[in-house]
């Protein structure tokens, strides 16, 4: 393998696993943040005792989880420049920018006020200390935002130029504005109020499972944490509808490979099944529900859509010869895992709400099934990891769609022997500390008693 | 004065930020090298709730090398592959272990975190000190800005030398740091001892590392540079005779001083260049041909110009917080 196939192995373990970490910063955070605000407002003795140790509680495992999420931010960071320095040198007057910001406006906020949150119990008033933590959710959100903006321009390049030969600013509000963002934002902000949330669902129910102390409160959190993924649910359910409907003009090739539609039909069916022959340029095999794709997308039982084959052959006018389709059967299995997952997490969600608000006084009969929840903790994560996966290898051959090949744009100095010597050491330090995270975690939440004693 | 010479400046800057805070964050975790457990539990109180964003101005200054000067990032982050990649693998443990290691009740739980915060602040102390180095000596940076060694060019001596001497600074401004910061009177005395062999151990290094540069680099060529390491050498043995009389905030405070002229000192050798080619010198990354276009360079001023002061007086507001010395208890 070369340093290409190399580079890219690399920053996909690399961002796959620091994104199994990020989305429980973006939705714990705000949800530790709302616990904390229950805290403060209030009011009696005992129920202050208790509600502080819960903040602290569900903050020591979002703490360790920022951890994860921070050291490996700082690879991604650094690998736009160490694997890819074709590519940052053709974007950086446009990648840069958010990049920057995000450093300036949300690495500093997150990073100053977690401090504060973690070491300033005794020392700030309890009003400002619950602020802390409000700015930390704030913070971690806004970078995610940047980081978007600089994802979506490779996705769907607006407000640039090209002059000697590298991308430049047009303009930084079109950038910024992209409507691209708005799908990827709106998509990953409740991607990570889902997995927060059914992070603490799972962390509930294994606590009133085996805590009998502690019962009573992670029933309280239960509570509030599925009404809280189910809001994530929905919202990830619903942007991500609005997002496929958008990639029919923002990147046609993207959705018709997720759909594994190889000619353009009107009104195109939605395959639900499908044997994909990506060297035919066809599928052997298919279940396929009529008319149901353009349904989908156009809100109407008729309408065209362009077959992968079709878009081919327009690109190869547009950008001369070569082959411009993605892995269509991995980003056609990938998407119907990520909605079945989200699916399943729905019906998770609905089943636990049910539990904990209707039948609240005969909880002690699914405590069996409660201690094996932690089974379904990996689908979110799932979810998450093939998301990427849709949206990565979707774009490709190109790092930039239409603007620059990922060939192009690996740094030309680089080895394989050096590439295979960083791809292993990054993914065994990986794999080493997620163990050492999980089970420090694990101790963690096992050891930990929610009473009324101080 | 153009945009690119502003944003050499800002860069520089942020250089300096980083190399101040992280500095001693890096320092304490060195010192902790040959301490009982106990004890190394107070170092890390000491900066247990400021390394985290002391280490942002080294994403900042990252991301605003990308922003500012895209060509000048792709250079330097691809050059230094494997360094950097050591340097992660540092940082990473480090980050996690100031995390993971007050989870587990278990002595050696705790003495594996404690060697991986020693050994993530060891080893950036001494990558950024040769990288440095490597930027003002040159490297065989071809006409394409692509850098044409081996990893092994990266470790000259001077270049490992600086190294070295960063190290050194480090500990010492750490040590300083320290004895700001903790309340254990035996451990104040033993970083006044530690601090007499430090300073001196510092300034030799500096010393050292002023007289190869001479040799080894063009700093000669524009005596700014060179005035400015002599007069952060005054400054640290300043710091040194300020540490030994235990005068804690002077000491403190000239080895802030030093590294920040040490920094000054690096960016004016280098300037207008960002990264030396040693193969010709017209191939060198300087603030023209490495840098963004004028559009987002105004774009980013402006933001740098907003933001900057506003982090500086949220990130002060934290240390005035924290501002009590840590004890072995509570």
């Amino acid at each position: 393998m070369d340093a290409l196939i190399l580079s890219r192995l690399q920053f996909a373990i690399t961002t796959v696993y620091h994104f199994l970490f990020v989305p429980v910063t973006l939705g714990l955070s705000i949800f530790v943040a709302l616990l904390e605000t229950w805290y403060v407002t209030s009011g009696s003795y005992e129920e202050r005792i208790k509600l502080k140790k819960l903040v602290k509680f569900f903050g020591t495992i979002f703490l360790i989880n920022f951890s994860m999420g921070v050291v490996t931010g700082i690879v991604q960071e650094f690998h736009f420049g160490m694997n890819w320095s074709e590519y940052a040198r053709f974007m950086g007057d446009i990648f840069g920018a958010p990049l920057a910001l995000e450093a300036l406006t949300a690495f500093f906020l997150e990073s100053t006020f977690i401090g504060l949150w973690i070491f300033g119990w005794d020392r700030l008033s309890e009003k400002l200390h619950c602020l802390c933590i409000w700015i930390v959710a704030f913070g971690s959100n806004l970078s995610a935002f940047w980081i978007l903006v600089a994802n979506s321009f490779m996705q769907h390049p607006v407000g640039y130029e090209i002059e000697g030969g590298r991308a430049v600013m047009a303009s930084f509000f079109d950038l910024v504005t992209n409507r691209y963002v708005l799908g990827e934002y709106s998509h990953a902000l409740f991607a990570g109020i889902t997995t927060g949330g059914f992070l603490v669902i799972i962390i509930s129910a294994w606590k009133i499972a085996t805590d009998e102390i502690s019962r009573e409160m992670f029933i309280r959190t239960l509570r509030r944490a599925v009404l809280f993924t189910f809001i994530g649910v929905m919202g990830v359910m619903g942007s991500g509808h609005l997002h496929t409907q958008y990639l029919a003009t923002a990147n046609p090739m993207k959705l018709s490979s997720l759909e594994a539609l190889w000619e353009t039909k009107d009104p195109a069916p939605f395959a639900i099944v499908a044997d994909v022959n990506q060297a035919a340029g066809k599928n052997d095999f298919e279940i396929a529900v009529p008319k149901l794709f353009s349904f989908m997308l156009y809100n109407s039982f008729k309408g065209e859509v362009k077959g992968i084959n079709e878009l081919q052959r327009e690109a190869m006018e547009k950008y001369g010869a070569g082959n411009y389709i993605p892995d269509v059967k991995g980003m056609f299995w990938s998407f119907r895992i990520m909605v079945g997952t989200g699916g399943l997490l729905l019906g998770i969600v609905f089943v636990m709400g049910v539990i904990a608000f209707f039948l609240r006084d005969s909880i002690k009969n699914f405590l069996c099934c409660f201690k094996l929840m932690p089974l379904l903790l990996p689908l979110p994560f799932i979810a998450n990891s093939v998301g990427w996966y849709i949206t990565e290898a979707g774009r490709q051959p190109w790092i930039v769609v239409g603007l620059q090949k990922t060939a192009a744009a690996v740094s030309p100095n680089l080895t394989s022997g050096e590439v295979w010597l960083t791809l292993i050491g990054f993914t065994a330090i990986y794999l080493f500390l997620a163990v050492l995270a999980v089970f420090a975690a694990v101790k963690f939440i096992n050891r930990t008693k929610i009473t009324e004693e101080e | 004065m153009d945009l690119n010479i502003v944003w050499f400046i800002l860069i520089a800057v942020l250089f300096t930020g980083f190399f101040i805070l992280e500095g001693f964050d890096y320092g304490v975790g060195i010192l902790m090298l040959g301490k009982s457990q106990s004890e190394r539990t107070q170092l890390i109180r000491a900066i247990g709730p400021v390394w985290d964003a002391n280490e942002v101005w080294m994403i900042t200054a990252g991301g605003a090398s990308f922003a500012a000067f895209p060509h000048f990032y792709a250079s330097m982050f691809s050059t230094f592959y494997l360094a950097l990649f050591l340097m992660l693998l540092a940082l990473i443990m480090r980050g996690v272990a100031f995390e993971l290691r007050g989870k587990l009740d278990n002595s050696d739980w705790r003495n594996f975190w404690d060697g991986a915060i020693i050994f993530g602040s060891l080893v950036p102390a001494l990558l950024w000190g040769v990288a440095m180095a490597n930027l003002l000596r040159g490297l065989p940076i071809d006409s394409q800005m692509h850098y044409a060694g081996n990893f092994f060019d990266l470790l000259s001596p001077y270049a490992l030398l600086a190294g070295i001497f960063f190290v050194l600074l480090f500990a010492f401004h750490g040590a300083n740091f320290l004895s700001l910061k903790l309340a254990d009177g035996r451990l104040l005395l033993d970083l006044q001892r530690k601090s007499k062999f430090l300073g001196i151990a510092a300034w030799l290094a500096y010393l050292l590392f002023v007289v190869a540069s001479v040799f080894e680099t063009d700093v000669m060529s524009k005596m700014t540079g060179v005035i400015i390491f002599a007069s952060a050498m005054g400054v640290l043995s300043a710091s040194w005779s300020f540490a030994r009389e235990g005068k804690q905030k002077a000491a403190f405070i000239t080895t802030t001083v030093t590294i920040a002229m040490t920094t000054v000192g690096l960016f004016v050798a280098l300037f207008p260049r960002l990264m030396v080619s040693n193969l010709l010198p017209e191939w060198s990354l300087t603030i023209y041909n490495a840098a963004s276009t004028p559009k987002t360079l105004f774009i980013m001023t402006i933001a740098a110009v907003i933001l900057v002061p506003v982090v500086l007086i949220y990130q002060g507001w934290t240390y005035k917080i924290f501002k009590e010395r840590v004890s072995g208890r509570g």
